[in-house]
């Protein structure tokens, strides 16, 4: 493989490494800012498949590492909240084949309803933590996360950030990369199916695999100390270890690569060599409660500074003990629904009807903002029809009739589609009405394909789950679709006739996002002429 | 510490910003320095203020430019000068949008690259790295269009700013 440097955001590098250690397979649903990983393991010739949500491609990347075969699980920090159950199960299974499962956080939330530090999910799954601080270390620790998954058999998380996954900084890729191992069916019953009598075990088990893990971090962890004065030592991971060594040159660093589990007697060391030791961590005060715990004295950041990104000049300011206002920058223009966008309409028509809207994920979030200012709720994926179903439940008749679940497509196949069978299951005395805005992509990441389209990430066409037969298959009492264009003016009398009515409704709006539309032409038009290639090519009889 | 230079590009989403903290991060790599870009991709994106961070220098740590600490703000948009006009340093230059000569601009979708001829007129970056950078990013249909439009946001910058 060539040496050559290359310039890589922190996605790409990840990839990078996964293809030079022969990845058997990428699993993910999009996220940012996590997306960009699948899509350029593709493109440099991996294998990479969307899946409908993270704990199915958390599950699909355990069959593969059961298998023998190396995988590559990717999301972003909220994703990990919907593969969470299997992930605390996979720990306490054996895996042969190396497990990396990557979270991106996104603290500051550039692009998420929320800024949790997955740090907590290290301690809590109990898995081993990788924290790059750019693409250089992003691609080792990618290669070193599938080295220490094989050797311990346990699932390991790298943990990025927004500025790891969206800065581009020079890679200089390994030379050789130790090959995969070979899949291969391996019976171990007691390693892979957690019932009590086998979990109990397993559990011993991983504390035990934890306490070597440990001691390898002691000894070999990517930690590295860059001395300086012995006045100020600071404990840094992840991209505040960047900002620390720029906001203060002259002190010494101790930048741990591996955050869990914690080299705690090298921190120790560090500290015994230092005046004062400070703590400098992007969100959660994990790090420094650790120490504390530990019982290594240790100064942290006040908690003006947990909120939002790190930063040079926000550093400076905490290792000032600097606690006075923050200028606020100017705000600059906020996003916006596309011109032409296919939501516009609808968020013009429930605006306008004054509709109770449970919202969800995705561009059309943006229909909470002027000049539609038509969205009461959004919490997460898929979370607009069982809030909907909740308001419908509790509110009086006359308010709980004006309650409309807006869903996109792709979030839809996500997460929403137990949320119809919640609303079959349980259905309000007024009856409900799901909405969902089918676009014909997942416009908010990028454009990414999903179950719905039927167009695997790739583009090339493969199955495709059809909203309306699934809606009918599941006892839904009105399903109805509208193309926009045809029946825009339609909807408004629609909806005001299923909203009267104490009955179970979805409405399939269609009509496709006008940044996809072109490119879906392309696609359609490729698929086509490969059809016609194929039969073409078929043996006459 | 090594002197770094910080650069910050802004606009709105669509106006090929990022496009063009590409292309200038692949030209200074092509020079010989170590870089670091940075920018939001996302909900942020869609038609709001876009900025993207280019440092580069012998070592960079931060990604990100410190607010006030930018070199050059090169700014695709006039809303948006002064929503970025903060991370300029006292003595930074600013690259306002009417630098290029509209006239003059075959494709306004070049406008990018023609900013990025304005901001090459002003820094030590070898041109032969500038036209790589750019072939490199855009299709091939592209580059003589793009080649004029960085040729004439060079001069523009030159009869503008007078650089030694």
């Amino acid at each position: 493989m060539s040496t050559e440097p290359q310039l890589l955001n922190g996605d790409e590098a990840v990839a990078l490494a996964a293809l030079h250690a022969g990845v058997a397979l990428g699993t993910g649903y999009p996220g940012t800012p996590s997306t960009e990983i699948l899509e350029y393991l593709d493109h440099i010739g991996g294998r990479a498949q969307w899946s409908p949500n993270e704990k199915v491609a958390l599950e699909v990347g355990i069959g593969v590492a059961f298998a023998g075969g190396r995988a590559l699980v990717t999301m972003k920090h909220v994703g990990l909240n919907v593969a969470a159950d299997p992930f605390f199960t996979a720990t306490y299974t054996d895996v042969d084949g190396g497990l990396v499962v990557v979270s991106a956080d996104d603290p500051g939330m550039a692009s998420s309803q929320n800024e949790q530090d997955n740090r907590h999910y290290a301690r809590a799954a109990v898995a081993p933590m990788l924290e790059p601080c750019d693409s250089q270390e992003a691609y080792d620790y990618t290669l070193l996360a599938f080295e220490l998954s094989e050797r311990w058999k346990i699932p390991v998380i790298l943990r990025l950030t927004t500025r790891v996954c969206h800065s581009k900084t020079l890679v200089r890729p390994r030379a050789e990369v130790a090959p995969p191992p070979a899949p291969g069916f391996r019976r171990d019953v007691p390693a892979r199916v957690m019932i009590p009598a086998f979990a109990k075990p397993a559990h011993l088990r991983l504390r035990a695999k934890m306490v070597e893990i440990a001691a390898w971090n002691e000894a070999q962890g990517p930690n590295r100390v860059v001395a300086g004065d012995k006045d100020l030592g600071i404990v840094s991971s992840g991209i505040a270890a960047v900002h620390a060594q720029e906001a203060a040159p002259e002190a010494s660093h101790l930048i741990l690569g591996m955050s869990y589990p914690l080299p705690i007697e090298t921190i120790r060391r560090f500290a015994a060599g230092v005046e004062r030791l400070m703590v400098v961590e992007e969100g959660d005060p994990v790090l420094l409660e650790s120490l504390r715990a530990a019982g290594i004295p240790v100064e942290g950041k006040p908690e003006m500074y947990r909120f939002g990104e790190l930063n040079v000049n926000r550093v400076r300011r905490i290792l000032a003990g600097d606690t006075s206002p923050e200028p606020v920058p100017p705000k600059g223009k906020p996003p916006e629904l596309c011109q032409g966008c296919s939501h516009r309409d609808v968020f013009e028509v429930l605006r306008d009807m004054d509709c109770i809207v449970s919202g969800d994920i995705g561009c059309y979030t943006l229909g909470v903002l002027p000049p539609f200012s038509a969205m009461d709720t959004c919490v997460c994926m898929g979370a607009s029809i069982g809030v909907g179903l909740g308001l419908r439940h509790s509110l009086p008749d006359e308010q709980a009739k004006r309650v409309v679940s807006v869903i996109g497509d792709s979030t839809f196949v996500h997460s929403g589609i137990t949320g119809l069978a919640e609303m079959v299951y349980n259905p309000p005395k007024t009856g409900h009405v799901v909405i969902i805005l089918d676009n014909g992509t997942t416009a908010m990441t990028g454009l990414q394909e999903h179950p719905g389209t039927g167009r695997s990430l790739n583009h090339d066409p493969t199955g495709k789950i059809h909203f309306e037969a699934l809606g009918k298959a599941m006892g839904i009492q009105n399903v109805l679709s509208l193309e926009r264009f045809a029946d825009g003016h339609r909807l408004e009398s629609v909806l005001r006739e299923l909203l009267d009515k104490p009955e179970t409704s979805l409405v399939v709006v269609r009509q496709p996002c006008v940044l996809a539309a072109p490119k879906i032409r392309i696609y359609e038009r490729a698929a086509l002429e490969k059809m016609s290639h194929a039969c073409a090519a078929m043996p006459a009889d | 510490m090594h002197k770094v230079t910080n650069i910050v590009l802004g606009g709105l989403g669509g106006q090929g910003v990022l496009t063009a903290s590409d292309i200038l991060a692949d030209a200074v790599f092509r020079a010989g320095f170590d870089v670091k870009k940075s920018e939001l991709h996302g909900m942020s994106q869609r038609g709001g203020s876009v900025s993207s961070d280019v440092r580069y220098g012998a070592k960079v740590f931060s990604p990100m430019v410190p607010a006030g600490e930018a070199d050059y703000l090169l700014v695709l948009e006039p809303t948006q000068v002064e929503v970025n006009r903060p991370v300029l340093k006292a003595d930074g230059v600013l690259i306002a949008p009417d630098v290029i000569p509209l006239d003059k601009l075959k494709n306004k979708k070049s406008f990018n690259v023609a900013m990025l001829g304005a901001l090459s007129a002003l820094l030590d970056i070898p041109e032969a790295a500038w036209l790589d950078a750019i072939h490199a990013r855009l299709a091939a249909k592209l580059h003589r269009l793009n080649d004029e439009a960085f040729a004439l946001g060079r001069a523009a910058a030159r009869d503008r700013f007078h650089p030694t």
